[in-house]
């Protein structure tokens, strides 16, 4: 049996970091402040000193510059992790990611691949107010040619990295900023995951709660409350949201016939409305009852706490839906 | 060191026969001319076919700038990597890629050299390390400077060029990037085609700067201007500054000024400029001018001529054979190529 160790989310990604350094001289790491300042969430803090200026690489604040500097170095023979700070500055990039990581190798008719990883950090909870705290990541699930991965686990954060660095292609890693602090225990023998996968954090057969990221801790949370009711849910971790591992989350509508979809992401034109799309296509008769979703308030995230606090998906809501759906009034 | 890349490109392009006896006792200079001539005779053959439907979408010719691509190209080796715009047929033509093939990608025929996929904007090239034909204006140049970084990191000794076109010049990705490489040292040649129109807005309507290379030298690497309507200047200057790029000294920028004779695209009604304008700089044609040097000192010009334009006109009705051979890539592999193939996945969405 491996040991455990208490570790932090933070620490994983880096302890992620390191392992592909040392493995892949290919890999280096570049972005703003991710060298001396030692990453803006503190992740590539010490990766300076052990890995050299070469490896981890301060950029300026030009973000359409350095994401398709790491698409040429890619092209180029390299394995580049590029680190933007959030995803509203992924904003400034957006040319590089969708007109070029996502489009050269079906446009080269397969000559070219670009395994570039991107991370960054997305999601509000942190009174960062309209420009530090949206969750895009659906938009990015909406482009074909690039994955988009969510890690809302240790085992996760340890062990996306790694696997995203020796896929082919470009894939984006979403770090919800509330979880670089979570603490809990980790094998000291952890490693590369799959990503390709969605996971059941908790069994149920009264109803699926399918969330990902930074809303995965508030669901179990909710599902624990539900419990406490004897209403027995299902969490689904999407891991994956592109592409959808479509084949888990029927599997789970069909023995539960009850879904909320949790997601800090806005409903209008989204990936709460895809899966709800998607679950209506292929398995709509199996379904006993509307599907809900818990989603951010349309509006920009506000600063104040009690604002922020009410535009976002909390466990209250998604114990109110989740009976609803069951058919339970509180 | 490197080769020149149009020795290395004669490896790649067939029906060379004419041009290899011509090479003989007329060195480098026939050789320009007869890659500007390829260029020009493709590209009105282009022009031709998009009339008759063969060709759709956008086409951007690139006749009356030959002299940039040809002459800027001499500077390259076969290792080497080239990153273009949206207007680069003559770009590929010089780097190497086989006429057939780029028609064949006209067409969008499978056997084009991006298989069809991407068309006239979207020329790409693994053999020639031609990393497109980029239809977004200024996209190209971070991809430049990432392709020199990954050559600085594994200490390979190539220079990336990067053409791009006035246009370019306003976008924030021109500053970042000659900022990024400047600051890096990286090794990209940038080379500036300045034709004074961004589509249809001339340079001074949208550039506070005119002097471009100004901009480039206030990122502290060497800039110069450069008649790009003479191949000859142009071929000196791209190989002076190659040769300094791949010494280790960073990035170079060249700003070529030239001009283009026809419309921005097939669409253009080219209401924002003078007819008058357009005969003036007809009157500094690259090719014509190069053919009237020529002739002065060149008894048989008019037979090396015949025999030049002979061996193109072989080549570009060869490639219109080709494409018209060639064959429609099936609708079931519509999704083949968005992702790599993996383990039980052949790279669909």
């Amino acid at each position: 049996m491996a040991k455990m160790a208490t570790t932090t989310y933070r620490e994983a990604l880096r302890t992620a970091l390191k392992e592909a350094l040392v493995k892949d001289p290919r890999v280096f790491l570049m972005g703003e402040d991710v060298g001396q300042y030692g990453g803006s969430y503190a992740v590539s803090k010490g990766l300076l000193a052990e890995f050299g200026p070469e490896r981890i690489r301060d950029t300026p604040l030009s973000e359409s510059t350095f994401v398709g500097a790491g698409i040429g170095a890619a092209l180029g023979g390299m394995r580049p992790i590029v680190e933007l700070m959030t995803v509203n500055f992924s904003l400034l990039a957006l040319d590089q990611i969708v007109n070029n990581a996502a489009t050269i190798r079906h446009m080269s008719g397969g000559q070219f691949n670009i395994p570039l990883v991107i991370r960054m950090a997305t999601g509000a909870g942190r009174q960062l107010a309209a420009q530090h705290a949206h969750s895009l990541e659906g938009w990015y699930a909406h482009i074909p040619g690039i994955r988009i991965v969510a890690p809302a686990t240790l085992e996760d954060a340890r062990g996306m990295l790694w696997t995203a660095l020796e896929d082919p292609d470009p894939v984006l890693i979403f770090e919800h900023q509330t979880l670089y602090n979570m603490e809990g225990p980790l094998a000291d023998d952890a490693g590369p995951v799959d990503i390709d996968h969605a996971a059941i954090r908790r069994s149920g057969k009264d109803l699926s709660l399918i969330t990902y990221g930074g809303t995965l801790g508030k669901t179990l949370q909710a599902a624990e409350t539900l419990a406490r009711e004897g209403i027995d849910a299902e969490v689904i971790d999407l891991r994956s949201l592109r592409p959808l591992d479509m084949p888990a989350i029927l599997e789970s509508v069909k023995k539960t016939h009850r879904v909320v979809i949790v997601d800090e992401g806005w409903k209008s034109g989204s990936l709460s409305a895809e899966i709800i799309a998607r679950i209506v296509e292929s398995a709509f008769y199996d379904l006993d009852a509307p599907m809900a979703r818990i989603c951010s308030a349309e509006v920009p995230i506000p600063y104040p706490k009690h604002l922020e606090d009410a535009a976002l998906p909390q466990p209250a809501a998604i114990v109110a839906a989740a009976r609803e759906v069951v058919g339970r009034r509180g | 060191m490197n080769e020149p890349a149009a020795t290395a490109a004669t490896d790649v392009r067939p029906n060379l026969d004419a041009t290899n006896r011509l090479h003989v006792g007329h060195d480098h200079d026939l050789l320009l001319l007869h890659e500007m001539l390829r260029i020009r005779r493709f590209e009105e053959k282009c022009a031709e076919l998009y009339s008759a439907g063969k060709i759709r979408g956008f086409l951007h010719l690139y006749i009356g700038e030959e002299a940039v691509a040809v002459g800027a190209m001499q500077a390259l080796g076969r290792d080497d990597a080239v990153v273009a715009t949206y207007r680069e047929h003559g770009h590929a033509l010089a780097r190497g890629i086989p006429a057939d093939r780029l028609m064949a990608e006209m067409y969008g025929k499978h056997e084009g050299c991006s298989r069809g996929r991407g068309g006239s904007m979207h020329v790409f090239d693994a053999h020639t390390r031609f990393y497109g034909g980029n239809a977004i204006v200024g996209g190209g140049l971070p991809i430049a400077v990432g392709l020199a970084l990954a050559d600085k990191m594994q200490q390979k000794p190539r220079v990336t060029a990067c053409f791009f076109g006035d246009g370019a010049v306003a976008e924030g990705e021109f500053h970042e990037s000659l900022n990024l490489a400047a600051l890096w040292k990286l090794p990209v040649l940038f080379l500036c085609e300045n034709n004074l129109y961004a589509m249809g807005t001339r340079l001074e309507r949208a550039q506070s700067q005119t002097d471009l290379a100004a901009k480039a030298r206030s990122y502290l690497m060497p800039a110069e201007p450069v008649d790009g309507m003479d191949v000859l200047a142009v071929e000196a200057a791209a190989r002076r500054a190659a040769a300094a790029v791949r010494r280790g000294e960073g990035p170079a920028f060249l700003e070529f000024r030239t001009y283009r004779f026809r419309a921005h695209s097939m669409f253009d009604a080219e209401l924002y400029r003078d007819k008058s304008e357009v005969e003036v700089w007809k009157q500094r044609d690259p090719i014509a001018t190069f053919i009237s040097h020529l002739k002065e000192r060149e008894e048989t010009a008019d037979a090396i001529l015949g025999a030049l334009n002979g061996s193109v006109a072989d080549e570009i009705d060869v490639a219109v054979q080709f494409a018209e051979a060639g064959t429609w890539e099936p609708v079931d592999d519509l999704l083949k190529d968005v992702y790599s193939p993996r383990p039980g996945s052949d790279g669909a969405a």
